[in-house]
């Protein structure tokens, strides 16, 4: 049996456990989401602000930052959500569906 | 002065040969055969000798012997045990109860008869 | 300018639309078309219920007095839908697979239907959303004075205004609120209406916003430096109200009923959280885009006084664009409208279902046979409950004054609403969570905040000063502001920590020392593990414990008799028996329904059964779900029970065979010397008498002919003893042939009769009943016959009445013949009956002088015939009775 034979042969039991990792992977980072988006909104707290009488934040450059913040959050539940949709519709008639659900 | 043996035996034709060997040695015999109320006709009879089986109905002999032991005035009475059963373990009971004499069914009269006299010469000499 | 005429002109016209697309919606909705009313879009911008006239005014005016702080309402709720995949999809999925109506319904369900906790809930939020009601009046009747302020014809009074404000919004939520009681509690409709104004609402801001932008500051960069030099142009927020604030905006975006109504209740495909999960945070962003700008804007322009709420109004107006304030007040408008409605609605199904239905169906116990409409009576519970709350709302805005600045009032009602937050999290994550815990937990929470911010917030002397700043009678710990004395917060930073956290430990602490009822623990497994085993809401089911909820239902709905013979009729259907109560099968609920529909209509049987339903489908998944639990405890119980009821059943078993085995080896032991005494006996006779014979002379021949009788006799009963000894031991060791044959059972019994009465004194008389004796028999007869001769023997021996007298009766007892041997004499005492059988077990005193083994052989031969002998106990006298072998007997001639 040559070696390519044999990679045909593994590759299918390969791409599902591949798949299912992907899934939760993105479950995990689905979780991670809102931690970021706290920790990211939380970094303001941590500017001098106007009682420290040198060189508070000015209030554009909070406000550039807390919007972009909020932008990168709403992209990546964009794209998650798209990648949450694509993963549903695999997962109708999958029997991985239920540990992908918890 | 005549002498009185108290038998207390059930089995009817045991009492009857005892009674005969006594009372041509001139012995008067009374004879019981319950065991319940054994102690009371004892005392009753004031006999100078008892003879007293070990399986009777209602009261087994052992217990009436003890019983009799009991009181002051009848540790003396000589107590002359037959049984039946004959083992080792009653004879022990029975001089723990405190026989004068136990003696093993069948016996012969002769044995009897001995052992009515000794006990009774015993008792007269105290 | 606008006059204020044209001002309402455009309001009414508003509404007329907002109507009309309402109409539409549930028109189409009802045919079954218009697939769009069920899009993830109209799903987003329904929510956006979350932006009110206080978000549309208010945000403008905080961040006005505050800068950035405002931001926070709009990061909370992004932070709940960023992560949507933990949260909100559990709640939706929950939601729908419980048919849950309200907050206060999910909280109920989820704590075992505990009504209580749904009444507090629905308390809560009532108090709760009054305060916001009346913020909304507020800022609808403010935005009508700016333009009035500007109208020649200065018509306008602003209390009457305020009115009919909140009638009008009372009219529009009765109207499409009430209009039908839909099974789900959905109302496309409406749901449609609000994202059409979400959308006007967002719209008017930007447009306002872009004017800003462009039309008076020329641009971004410029806007950018004017914001800078502006008074608040430093980042300037205070850190905890920073993180306070977008905390308990997340908690009252899950929490408020009306975000619960649109969010879960209005839910129609769980896959729209998909979307709306980065389409919501989209639109807050937008809404919040232009805030800072409008603000730096107004506080430039406007003059010093000027109420920063307003600016969004006032400053198109001062640049004399009065189309653009228009829009602006109609965007304003939206906001407040739409918030009402759907609070209305939400705290109106609460209201309704958790108070005035149960206490109507309370009130009505009483009258057995009420069949009104509950339909009527239900839709007109909400009317009213709408009316009420936006009374409420409306005296609440009266009595305040309307004074407060606006963004606080609605701050003081997050709070209030947080307050559910631990039981809503606890019961979806936490399976150890119960309802004592979560009603501990509301209450804490609930008392510390009308305590420590609604009460002092209201003002007008509803607490006195001297109790804010010293205490309730002098105890300063006890400050409303400063409680346990830790002063310098920020007072609802100071509320929100000691609310939530008190209330959140007391749940946790309270429902770790509470005992779940089971019904609570199914609904536990079902919301925690609820992706584990729910696809969809389907037909009926229910489980047992419902359906005692459902016959008092029905009681009261078609009247205690005509209810009990349904429940009974069913019962028979299903079991066959009538004494208990029907399994709630989902045909059983259908037909119920089906019944209770006659009577009340379709939709209202559908929503009262599942109201005691629930729509939960409780399916073996769920209960084994529980089972990992409870039943498994349950099961661990009952088999150490059942081990230890075995183990004591043993034990028993052990000390019966232990307390025979010391009997059997005693009697083993007497047996020997039973044996010996039986044989000495005689032999001490027979040598006696035969010493007598030989040694003693002159011995007369009447005494000589007596004592040899004697010693003949007594040899004869030893050769009798040694007989029955051998014939034991023969029995005994199963040796014994039987000599079979066939005959009469009276025949047998004439002749043991004669044979054991022939040796007796003649006393004993028999009794017998020769028509029950016409029995042939195959068997051993001459064995038979020595049983019977036994009995009977041993009657003329031992019975003791001065008439002695044997009945023998001849029975059928269960198909086998049995004779009853009883005597008329004092019998065998009760601890010796167990005896009885066994060898040289003699009763009393032997008078008669038996070895004691004739009854022991009489089992013997009757084991071997295969039939049994028994002692009888309770006949009075000794009664024995003999079963004859089954296969020996045969049918009488």
């Amino acid at each position: 049996m040559t070696p390519e034979e044999q990679g045909e042969h593994r590759r299918p039991s390969l791409f599902l456990e591949r798949q299912s990792y992907r899934r939760r992977r993105l479950m995990d980072a689905a979780r991670l989401l809102p931690f970021l988006g706290a920790a990211l909104l939380a970094v303001p707290l941590l500017w001098p602000d106007e009682s420290d009488g040198t060189g508070a934040v000015p209030l554009s450059a909070a406000i550039f930052y807390i919007f972009a913040c909020w932008a990168v959050l709403i992209l990546i539940n964009v794209v998650f959500g798209f990648a949450a949709r694509r993963l549903a519709a695999r997962e109708k008639g999958d029997a991985e569906a239920d540990t992908w659900q918890r | 002065m005549s002498r009185k043996v108290l038998l207390i035996e059930d089995e009817p034709n045991i009492t009857e040969a005892i009674r005969f060997l006594l009372t041509r040695e001139g012995w008067q015999v009374e004879t019981h055969a319950e065991g319940t109320d054994a102690v009371q006709v004892i005392k009753a009879a004031e006999p100078d000798l008892v003879i007293l089986d070990v399986m009777l109905p209602g009261k087994s002999g052992m217990e009436i012997l003890r019983d009799l032991r009991e009181h002051q005035d009848m540790q003396r009475l000589p107590v002359l045990m037959l049984t039946a059963r004959g083992q080792s373990r009653d004879r022990e009971m029975a001089e723990k109860a405190g026989v004068s004499r136990f003696m093993t069914k069948p016996f012969s009269n002769a044995e009897v008869l001995t052992a009515v006299r000794d006990l009774h010469a015993q008792a007269s000499r105290l | 300018m606008a006059t204020l005429n044209v001002l309402i002109l455009v309001c009414l016209g508003y509404v007329v639309l907002l109507f009309g697309v309402a109409f539409a919606a549930d028109r189409l909705a009802a045919a079954g078309r218009g697939k769009w009313l069920r899009s993830p879009l109209i799903y987003t911008l329904s929510l956006s219920i979350y932006c009110t006239a206080w978000t549309f005014y208010g945000a403008v005016g905080n961040a006005a007095r505050s800068g950035l702080e405002f931001v926070t309402i709009y990061l909370g709720p992004t932070l709940v839908m960023v992560g949507w995949w933990w949260g909100l999809r559990k709640l939706v999925r929950v939601g729908r697979s419980q048919r849950v109506t309200s907050i206060a319904d999910l909280i109920s369900s989820r704590y075992g239907k505990s009504n209580t906790l749904a009444i507090c809930v629905t308390t809560l939020a009532v108090v709760g959303g009054t305060p916001y009601i009346a913020l909304q009046l507020q800022s609808i009747t403010l935005s009508f004075s700016i333009f009035a302020e500007a109208d020649p014809t200065g018509l306008y009074r602003e209390g009457s205004s305020v009115f009919w404000v909140a009638a009008g919004l009372a009219v529009f939520a009765i109207l499409f609120g009430t209009r039908n009681l839909d099974v789900n509690e959905r109302h496309h409709g409406v749901v449609t209406a609000i994202a059409l104004e979400s959308v006007v609402k967002l719209f008017a801001l930007l447009a306002v916003g872009i004017f800003v932008v462009w039309g008076i500051a020329g641009g971004l960069a410029p806007m950018m430096e004017r914001i800078d030099a502006s008074e608040i142009g430093k980042w300037n927020v205070d850190a905890s109200r920073w993180a306070t604030f977008t905390f308990l905006s997340a908690a009252a975006f899950i929490c408020l009923p009306r975000m619960f109504q649109v969010m879960v209740v209005e839910n129609d495909d769980e896959s729209h959280l998909r979307t709306a999960a980065w389409a919501f945070p989209l639109y807050l962003l937008l809404m919040s885009l232009f805030v800072v700008p409008i603000a730096v804007i107004g506080l430039d322009l406007m003059p010093k006084g000027s109420n920063p709420d307003l600016f969004v109004l006032t400053v198109p107006l001062s640049q004399g664009n009065d189309w653009l304030a228009m829009l602006s007040f109609i965007g304003g408008f939206s906001s407040a409208t739409s918030m009402v409605i759907v609070t209305a609605m939400a705290l109106s199904t609460m209201v309704s279902n958790h108070v005035v239905m149960p206490i109507w169906l309370s009130t009505h116990e009483g009258s057995a046979s009420v069949s009104g409409d509950v339909r009527t009576i239900v839709l007109m519970a909400r009317r009213v409950s709408i009316a009420v709350i936006m009374a409420l709302g409306y005296f609440y805005y009266r009595v305040s004054g309307g004074g407060a600045a606006l963004a606080s009032i609605g701050l003081v009602a997050f709070a209030g609403i947080s307050q559910i937050l631990p039981a809503l999290v606890g019961g979806l994550f936490w399976r150890g969570a119960t309802r004592t815990g979560a009603l501990v937990g509301l209450s804490i929470g609930f008392i510390l905040w009308i305590y420590t911010l609604l009460l002092p917030g209201m003002g007008g002397g509803i607490i006195p000063i001297s109790v804010i700043e010293n205490g309730p009678f002098g105890w300063g710990w006890l400050r409303p502001q400063a409680l346990f004395g830790i002063e310098g917060i920020d007072p609802m930073v100071h509320s929100v920590m000691w609310s939530l956290s008190l209330n959140t430990i007391g749940f946790c602490v309270a429902s770790l020392l509470s005992f779940p009822s089971p019904l609570e623990r199914l609904q536990g497994a079902q919301f925690v593990n609820v992706f584990d085993h729910s696809v969809a809401p389907q037909g009926w089911t229910g489980s047992v414990a419902q359906s005692e909820d459902l016959m008092i239902m029905t009681q009261r709905i078609l009247g205690v008799v005509p209810a009990q013979e349904f429940f009974q009729a069913e019962a028979e259907r299903q079991n066959g028996r009538t004494g208990r109560l029907p399994e709630p099968t989902p045909g059983f609920l259908q037909r119920l329904e089906r019944e209770l529909s006659g009577s009340v209509g379709a939709a209202t049987a559908h929503a009262m059964i599942g109201q005691i339903v629930g729509g939960a489908s409780v399916s073996v998944e769920d209960l084994l779900a529980v089972a990992d639990e409870s039943a498994q405890l349950l099961e661990y119980s009952s088999q150490l029970e059942a081990k230890s009821n075995e183990l004591s059943r043993t034990a028993l078993k052990l000390r019966e065979a232990n307390t025979k085995l010391t009997q059997v080896s005693k009697q083993k032991d007497a047996f020997l010397s039973q044996v010996s005494h039986e044989l000495r006996t005689p032999m001490t006779s027979i040598r006696a008498f035969s010493e007598i014979l030989r040694d003693t002379d002159g011995l007369s021949a009447e005494e000589q002919t007596r004592y040899a009788a004697i010693i003949h006799d007594e040899a004869l009963r030893l050769t009798r003893l040694l007989d029955d000894l051998l014939d034991l031991s023969v029995l005994e060791s199963g040796q014994v042939s039987l000599n079979t044959g066939d005959g009469s059972l009276s025949a047998v019994l004439d002749r043991a009769i004669s044979g054991a009465l022939a040796g007796g004194d003649g006393k004993l008389s028999v009794r017998r009943v020769r028509a029950s004796e016409r029995i042939q028999l195959h068997t051993d007869l001459d064995r038979l016959g020595q049983v019977f001769i036994n009995l009977i023997s041993n009657a003329q021996k031992y019975c003791d009445a001065a008439l002695p007298e044997l009945t023998i009766s001849t029975h059928d007892v269960g198909g086998q013949v049995v004779i009853d041997f009883v005597d008329n004499g004092s019998g065998i005492p009760a601890e010796a009956q167990a005896l009885v059988f066994e060898k040289f077990a003699r009763v009393g005193s032997d008078k008669a002088g038996g070895a004691g083994l004739g009854l022991a052989i009489c089992r013997e031969i009757m084991q071997r015939l295969g039939g049994d002998i028994a002692y009888l106990p309770g006949q009075g006298g000794a009664a024995f009775r003999v079963s004859l072998p089954v296969a020996y007997q045969q049918a009488a001639q």
